[in-house]
């Protein structure tokens, strides 16, 4: 299984721990993701909303220089995913775009024609392994261990197809098929606040600890996600936030190629453990 | 058409009010017209529709000694029958008109009145070289049969055969399930009136079950419809009942004594309350409703033990008059029908669709019809509203547009939901005196009467909330939140997220296209709309038509609505067949298609192609015949036909080139 990969910027500076954890695991189930040669930003979800046209340039650019390999383009950051698959579909649909678009990727003799799938990490995962091959490959099952399953909401909505759009279920069944137990959790699929965090900080520690309130009372003793930001926001912004809100318990943030790594019993070293904000070492013990 | 150049034609320029005047260059169109070959007359006339617009026809084919009429004007689809019948006036063949679409393909499309008007020229040009070669056709008279097949026996159903029986006219009305009474009979009360579903169906279901006229056929399904207007062969496929209708009378001994009786096993979260509201047998010998007809009980063989086991008999053993007879097979009653109308229906949309509303997680999240039937007198609870745990529910919610007005799902309005929904919030309040919420995304009581019910229900102080509900979930950020189904809906009139935590929730779901709607399409040759509801011929002027001739529909399988619409359109299709059969004769036109034998081949391409069944293979001369009256003349075996053998009478290769050459001219 080849893909090419696009890590996004976040997997370079504040989610280095879900890189480590990604190579770590590819590697062990013979994944090879063939990073974007010169690869940019992939126009941020942020941009979008001010300069519709000119991120999705930004955005086919990589799409471009992707479909010269002609493999499907993997990224492990569901800002990323939901930017490039928006380019993608909009060059798809609608005429208009895809011809402006490519007008100016013409100017650096690239142009983009819509021949390549855009993929999120986690799909790779459980659609492509499937999940009967994933359980051959778990050497030390989490048996025991209570996860709340947050897939959030970029992933599947609006333009997510491997999953269901409202109530996304695929993230418990792969944490299921490494032996933990997915705990009911409703806020599955919640807003973690996005960059909100960055201009409007009470909304943004509102919504985190809406989220890590509920996996608490669920009874989940780490929260599993698939993107840097979510990551970013309920683990680093947790001390904030409970303060804000007077509560006290402490819900360690993974994400799901760290668990996927302890599973296949790769040392937690080399997942990047340690570099979490909020200490993954009660769970580390608990799997001992 | 060695005549052709003596042909003498009048153009005949409509205005259609400013329509098409605005934008096409009238007084220039008909300089234009009067320089074209042939063309002895043009006039130019506001309303050319209208009598008098009909009158300088029919004078201009005299004084001008016309023999050929070309009209500019709007969509043959409008108005060709119209001309037509006014050239036949004035001693005409009715083939010898042609239409130039100037308004739908000319002034309605263009901005420029200069391009307009050109391309008004181009179309009037093909025309007048078009109508040179027309021939004059035959229309032929074919016997209407004054028997009428009616399939599907809801209420849409029940109404038509009972206006058509009525009338002294035979009727076979065929239900695919064991009785008729269609979605109504499982219906509690009736919106807005409040009277009993049960109350006002049953005396027309007892009168279809006893009227002479009316041949019921129950458990059965159309196998096949062959023939035309006026003369369908129907095969119809009866399925073994096993019970003999014409010796049980319905004492109910079978269905008390059968061993297979059984409480449904729960699925998924749900339990006895509840699971017991889930529609099917109870027992594998059961009667469909309280009041079935026809009258009589029939077997489940799924899950009858005599069946699967063969040990069993004991119905047969103990029923007095011994209807039941476990050998019955399958058989075909073959009927020949005049015309036939489709009263199919339609499915309530499946909620565990939208898994956001928990439909299938919660057991207090109950489907629409799960509600009403819990509200059936003869319903598992006896009418009452109870949650799983069999308390009295103190808060409900009804969700409306679950499948509608969503463009996931359907992009339609269902139209019945707001009313069904006020009918429950009304139910609720009465029964349970509980706290009712209705989210809403708009109110629409459109019918008599609808109107002043909702405002009724403002009045009983059933809370509205405009805003569609994001999610269902048990949840508590609170302690009034606890043990409860939490709705989080968007409260679109105060532009705040809302909490709203309740104990029973209910889903009003969609109304969607009939299962086997396309196999039904496909059998009689209807088509189906994107949503899969069967196509009308006309939207505001003919409802109950189809494209096919002698085939009507009506109900739901059209397009949601409510009973009374339902009942109104099948009285309409009644009144369509009647006419039909009062005339009791069909003109079929002579457009179509013509083999000419000296070229056919008999290689048969056309026999398979042809949508219509419509062409037969002569083995004693070894050619292909085409059967004047199944011929919808759509080409199809024209363009197939190897050896050219094939002319489409009125579409000849002539008629169409010489049109073409005649709008390139320029």
């Amino acid at each position: 299984m080849e893909y090419t990969y696009y890590p996004g910027c976040s997997v370079g500076s504040t989610a280095v721990a879900y890189q480590e954890a990604t190579t770590a695991v590819a590697n062990t189930l013979g994944i090879v993701l063939d990073e974007l040669n010169d690869w940019n930003c992939c126009g941020a979800t942020a941009y979008v909303s001010i300069k519709e046209l000119t991120s999705f340039a930004i955005s086919a650019r990589n799409l471009a220089m992707a479909e010269r390999l002609k493999r499907d383009l993997v990224t492990p950051c569901s800002g990323c995913y939901v930017v490039l698959q928006k380019a993608h579909t909009y060059m798809e649909e609608y005429g208009d775009v895809r011809s402006k678009v490519n007008e100016v990727l013409s100017e650096v003799d690239l142009n983009y024609g819509g021949s390549i799938n855009v993929r999120h990490l986690l799909e790779v995962f459980i659609d492509d392994i499937g999940f009967e091959r994933l359980k051959t490959f778990v050497k030390k099952p989490l048996t025991g261990l209570k996860v709340a399953c947050y897939s959030g909401c970029q992933i599947s909505r609006p333009l997510g197809k491997f999953d269901n759009k409202e109530i996304p279920e695929k993230l418990e069944k792969f944490v299921e098929a490494l032996g933990a137990t997915p705990v009911n959790f409703p806020m599955k699929a919640s807003c973690c606040s996005g960059q909100v965090m960055g201009t409007e900080r009470d909304v943004g520690l509102r919504l985190v600890m809406n989220i890590l309130e509920c996996a608490h009372q669920c009874g989940a003793e780490c929260l599993v996600c698939a993107c840097p930001l979510c990551q970013l926001n309920l683990d680093s912004f947790q001390t904030p936030a409970r303060k804000k809100h007077k509560k006290n318990f402490e819900l360690p943030i993974l994400y799901f190629t760290q668990l996927l790594g302890l599973a296949l019993d790769i040392k937690p070293k080399k997942l990047g453990f340690g570099r979490e904000i909020v200490s993954a070492r009660k769970i580390l013990e608990k799997l001992r | 058409m060695s005549d052709q150049n003596k042909a003498r034609i009048g153009v005949f320029i409509c205005h259609c009010g400013t329509n098409i005047a605005k934008m096409v260059d009238i007084e220039r169109l008909k300089k234009y017209a009067t320089l074209l070959p042939n063309v002895v007359a043009a006039y130019d006339y506001k309303f050319m529709c209208s009598d008098p617009g009909q009158n300088l026809i029919t004078e201009s084919i005299k004084k001008d000694k016309l023999d050929r009429v070309v009209v500019a004007a709007c969509s043959p689809m409008m108005h060709e029958k119209t001309f037509q019948k006014a050239i036949q006036r004035a001693g005409l063949n009715k083939y010898m008109l042609q239409i130039a679409n100037i308004r739908e393909h000319a002034s309605w499309v263009h901005d420029d009145i200069r391009y307009a008007t050109k391309k008004a020229q181009a179309l009037l040009a093909g025309a007048v070289k078009r109508a040179r070669l027309h021939e004059e056709l035959k229309d032929r008279k074919e016997h209407v049969h004054p028997a009428t097949l009616i399939i599907g026996g809801g209420i849409a159903g029940i109404q038509a055969a009972l206006d058509i029986a009525n009338s002294g006219n035979k009727v076979f009305l065929v239900e695919r399930g064991p009785a008729i009474g269609g979605h109504m009979a499982e219906f509690d009360k009736t919106f807005p009136t409040l009277d009993c579903s049960a109350c006002i169906l049953t005396p027309k279901m007892v009168d279809v079950g006893r009227h002479e006229n009316i041949t019921l056929i129950t458990n059965s399904q159309v196998e096949s419809v062959d023939g035309f207007v006026g003369n369908y062969d129907v095969r119809i496929k009866m399925y073994p009942r096993y019970v003999d209708i014409g010796k049980c009378i319905n004492c109910g001994e079978c269905w008390s004594k059968c061993p297979s009786w059984r409480v449904k096993k729960p699925s998924g979260n749900k339990k006895i309350i509840h699971d017991s509201i889930t529609l099917g047998p109870p027992t594998s010998i059961y009667i469909p409703t309280m009041q079935p007809v026809p009258p009589a009980p029939i077997i489940d063989t799924k899950s009858c033990l005599h069946f699967q086991s063969g040990k069993c008999g004991i119905c047969a053993n103990i029923c007095p008059t011994q209807a039941i007879d476990y050998s019955k097979e399958e058989e075909d009653i073959d009927i020949r029908v005049g015309n036939i109308i489709v009263t199919t229906g339609y499915k309530s949309f499946d909620p565990a669709k939208m898994p956001q509303y928990g439909y299938g997680r919660y057991p207090n999240v109950l489907s629409a019809i799960e509600f009403e039937r819990m509200n059936c007198a003869s319903g598992s609870t006896g009418g009452e509203i109870l949650m799983e745990n069999g308390d009295k529910p103190k808060t409900i919610g009804f969700v409306h547009c679950v499948g509608s007005r969503d463009e996931n799902f359907n992009e339609y309005c269902s139209r019945v939901c707001c009313m069904y929904a006020l009918k429950y919030a009304h139910l609720a309040k009465e029964k349970t005196g509980a706290t009712v919420y209705d989210f809403y995304i708009d109110m629409r009581c459109f019918g008599k009467g609808y109107e002043e019910f909702y405002n009724r229900m403002l009045r009983e102080e059933v809370r509205f909330i405009r805003g569609k509900v994001a999610s269902v979930s048990d949840y508590a950020v609170s302690k009034e939140e606890e043990g409860k189904l939490v709705v989080t809906v968007e409260d679109t009139l105060i532009g705040r997220v809302r909490r709203v935590p309740l104990d029973m929730l209910v889903l009003c779901t969609a109304i969607e296209a009939a299962q086997g709607a396309e196999a039904v399409s496909k059998l009689i040759k209807l088509c189906q709309g994107k949503e899969g509801f069967f196509q009308e011929k006309h939207p505001k002027l003919a409802p109950v038509s189809t494209a096919a001739d002698g085939i009507f529909i009506a109900g739901c399988c059209q397009g949601p609505k409510d009973i009374p619409d339902t009942v109104a359109q099948a009285s309409a299709a009644a009144a369509q067949v009647l006419s039909s059969i009062a005339q009791g004769y069909v003109m079929i036109e002579g457009i179509g298609a013509e083999i000419n034998e000296e070229l056919c081949t008999g290689c048969k391409i056309c026999n398979n192609l042809c949508p219509y069944g419509a062409i037969e293979y002569l083995e004693d001369k070894k050619v292909s015949k085409v059967n004047e009256v199944l011929c919808k003349a759509c080409g199809v075996c024209v363009s197939a036909c190897p050896s050219g053998a094939i002319k489409a009478k009125h579409f000849t290769d002539e008629q169409i080139f010489s049109e073409i050459e005649g709008v390139l001219h320029e």
